[in-house]
């Protein structure tokens, strides 16, 4: 799927806090959107999933409106459990759609397999660790196989390893063909990560370009000053 | 399994197999336990299931003339006559009668244990500024309170806070005037069935004045065609009957009768 | 104090023979007011849920109409309910006055508000924490509320219970539009109030404490759920 944002503006009590942005993100790539804060990169992310309305502009999506919000799905910075079981939260995607049960079944096992919490399947998730935690919203995001998956500084809270875990869990399921766009404000998180950047500044997107370009030879002064680690407004 | 406790639940709801009628009695009337005895012989003998609602006079009425139930048994003369007069019952019936009494303080410091008469009594309360409990209520028993102050020529809307209103049935009423130490106007067979006179005693009591009779008056059928005319009139043949009599007659309480049967056929 | 041992001998005698009085009025407390409980409950958690998530111009009006509604005078809603179903009111052709019915339908409109408003506030908060995830998930609004009102279940049956409560110890309305009648539409709560007025206290105590030990279990069965709640379990 292909989201095209153009001339998107987000104003919030008359401000313009976002825009005007024109953005094209095509599948399959990795796209991180990095910056530093308030830049506003949730507020970007929120826009492109379609949960943030634009003041002005319109976003295009290459599949028509209800069946494209299907084919996404979100991870947000502080995973949002439901008061249920692991298996339940897991299930729960996939019996908002109607899927057939023992279809279900079979999936909740392999994912709680991937994330390494087959045998957790009982516990309260609530309960879980900030990891566990984050690593079952992925799994919860994953399960319907989604086209696009949007993921707000997934490892903000995460220890090195969970942080590991997550982003393999990432990378396999972009080679199984999930377009995945990603905000973090961890650059050797985007460096191991991104195979195309998008540098969020004042609101506006500041550089975009290719990976490999963007973390070697940036094209703007805030981008060279962003990666050296200065603090830019 | 669930179906049977459904059927079980909806059967607690009274389903009555009888013939039921609704009859508005006075606080008064059942607090003297006449109702406990007649209810259950006019069930056995006519099939009828009298259900009772006890109220003060007042609401008795208000009920009759909403026609919310078959007919009514009070004992306010001037409000029956009005009643009929309105055309909300077609007459009035006498059953039975009694008396009314003055309960009060067994130290009794109005002195009603020398009263010459129902009059004189009153005018002793007034004089002591005894605290007294009026029913205030509309019921008959409050009605009489009211006349028979009138006949003593004493103006109850200037009384002083002696006089206290608590707008609330025979037995509440009685509650009160025990736990306050004061004189109230009561039915004697009210009276008799009361179960909390501590402190209390009966301290005057025969003059004719203190009358109190009983009627039965049916719900106009024209008025409110739904009601249950004929119930009503098999309830009405059956309490001016001489069973009736006897058992209204023989009612007393530690040998005491309560009631006298007066109705003519 | 004589009078309290006097009840609680009362009570004791009463229980130990399972008097058929006490049966049956105890019995037909619990008919009346489970199934208030029932309708009120229909109505109320639905309605309280959809409030909690639907977004309109009069909202904030529409929760404090609600929360007022609670503090409703019992009594007054029985005597509008009379009005309603006495034979010269506009309902009077069901003849519903005087009958287990009335009484049902004054507590249901007695409890529904209660109901609703603990149910609003439970589901705000759940709404407020499942917000952004259901949105994202692209949920119906139906789909929403089912999953609202399974996850905050147990607040939606402390909510039903406190309705409970206040049915099965009320007496004001009930006595109005049921007319407190033997054998017909008498409850614990009414009959207390008979035998109170007949000065019979050791009986109306007896009783006053069998309604007690109904009212202390269905406290302590909202006491238990809570606390599995914070257990985490079920």
């Amino acid at each position: 799927m292909s989201l095209a944002l153009s001339k998107g503006v987000v104003k919030r009590r008359g401000k313009v806090i976002l825009g005007p942005v024109d953005l094209a993100l095509n599948a399959p790539d990795i796209t991180i959107i990095l910056g530093p804060n308030g830049a506003p990169k949730t507020t970007l992310l929120r826009v492109l999933h379609g949960v943030e309305r634009l003041s002005s502009g319109a976003l295009t999506l290459s599949k028509p409106d209800a069946q494209a919000r299907q084919e996404q799905a979100y991870v947000f910075q502080s995973p949002i459990m439901l008061r249920r079981t692991v298996r339940a939260n897991l299930a729960y995607p996939l019996e908002l759609i109607g899927t057939a049960k023992p279809v279900i079944a079979q999936r909740v096992e392999t994912w709680a397999e991937r994330i390494g919490l087959a045998d957790a399947l009982d516990r309260h998730a609530p309960r879980l660790s900030g990891g566990e935690k984050q690593k079952l919203a992925l799994a919860r995001a994953l399960i319907r196989e989604p086209d696009v998956l949007f993921l707000d500084e997934p490892c903000a809270n995460l220890d090195g390893r969970s942080t590991r875990e997550i982003e393999t869990l990432l990378k396999d399921a972009h080679l199984r063909g999930t377009q995945i766009i990603m905000t973090t404000h961890d650059l050797g998180q985007a460096r191991r990560m991104a195979s195309d950047v998008v540098f969020l500044l004042g609101g506006k997107v500041h550089e975009r370009g290719a990976a490999g370009r963007f973390f070697v030879t940036p094209e703007t002064p805030e981008a060279q000053a962003f990666l050296n680690g200065d603090i830019i407004e | 399994m669930i179906r049977l406790a459904v059927l079980m639940w909806l059967a607690l709801g009274g389903v009555a197999f009888a013939e039921t009628m609704r009859l508005a009695v006075t606080t008064s009337f059942h607090n003297s336990g006449l109702s406990d005895v007649l209810l259950p012989v006019i069930k056995a003998e006519i099939g009828l299931e009298v259900q009772l609602l006890v109220v003060g006079t007042g609401q008795a009425l208000r009920l009759g003339r909403a026609g919310d139930v078959d007919a009514i048994l009070v004992h306010s003369k001037a409000a029956e006559d009005a009643f009929v007069a309105e055309g909300f019952a077609p007459y009035r019936r006498e059953i039975m009668y009694n008396d009314f009494v003055l309960i009060g303080p067994a130290h009794d410091p109005a002195q009603l244990a020398q009263a010459t008469s129902a009059r004189d009594a009153l005018k002793r309360i007034a004089a002591a500024k005894a605290p007294f409990i009026s029913r205030g209520d509309e019921s008959g028993t409050h009605k009489k309170e009211l006349v028979l102050w009138d006949a003593a020529a004493l103006e109850v809307s200037a009384f002083d806070p002696w006089y206290k209103a608590v707008g609330a049935g025979m037995g509440a009423s009685l509650n009160t005037a025990s736990a306050m130490g004061a004189y109230i106007l009561a039915d004697r067979a009210s009276w008799l069935n009361f179960g909390n006179k501590t402190g209390l005693a009966l301290l005057y009591a025969g003059d004719p004045a203190l009358f109190n009779q009983y009627a039965y008056l049916p719900v106009n059928a024209v008025k409110h065609p739904h009601v249950n005319a004929a119930v009503a009139q098999a309830l009405e043949a059956w309490l001016v009957s001489q069973n009736a009599a006897d058992l209204i007659n023989g009612y007393s309480i530690n040998g005491e009768r309560l009631f006298s049967f007066n109705a003519q056929n | 104090m004589t009078d309290i041992w006097a009840g609680l001998e009362a009570a004791f005698w009463l229980i130990v023979t399972l008097d058929s009085d006490l049966v049956e009025i105890t019995l037909r407390s619990l008919q009346v007011s489970v199934t208030a409980l029932v309708f009120a409950s229909l109505i109320a958690l639905p309605f309280g849920t959809w409030l909690a998530i639907r977004r309109f111009r009069y909202r904030r009006t529409a929760i404090a109409v609600l929360n007022a509604l609670m503090g409703l005078p019992p009594v007054v809603v029985g005597l509008i309910v009379y009005l309603l179903l006495s034979r010269s009111g506009p309902f009077g052709v069901f003849g519903l006055l005087f009958t287990p019915t009335a009484m049902i339908i004054a507590q249901v409109i007695i409890i529904t508000p209660l109901i609703a408003s603990i149910t609003h506030q439970a589901m705000r908060e759940l709404w407020a924490e499942y917000h952004d995830l259901l949105i994202s998930l692209n949920t119906t609004k139906r789909q929403r509320i089912m999953t609202l009102i399974w996850d905050g279940r147990r607040a939606l049956l402390t909510a039903a219970l406190a309705g409970f409560g206040r049915a099965i110890g009320e007496v004001g309305a009930i006595m109005i539009v049921g007319g407190n009648i033997d054998h017909a539409t008498r409850v614990l709560t009414t009959a207390i109030a008979l035998e109170t007025g007949k000065g019979d206290f050791a009986l109306a105590l007896g009783l006053g404490f069998v309604l007690i030990a109904l009212a202390l279990a269905v406290n302590i069965l909202i006491h238990s759920l809570s606390r599995t709640e914070q257990e985490g379990r079920w």
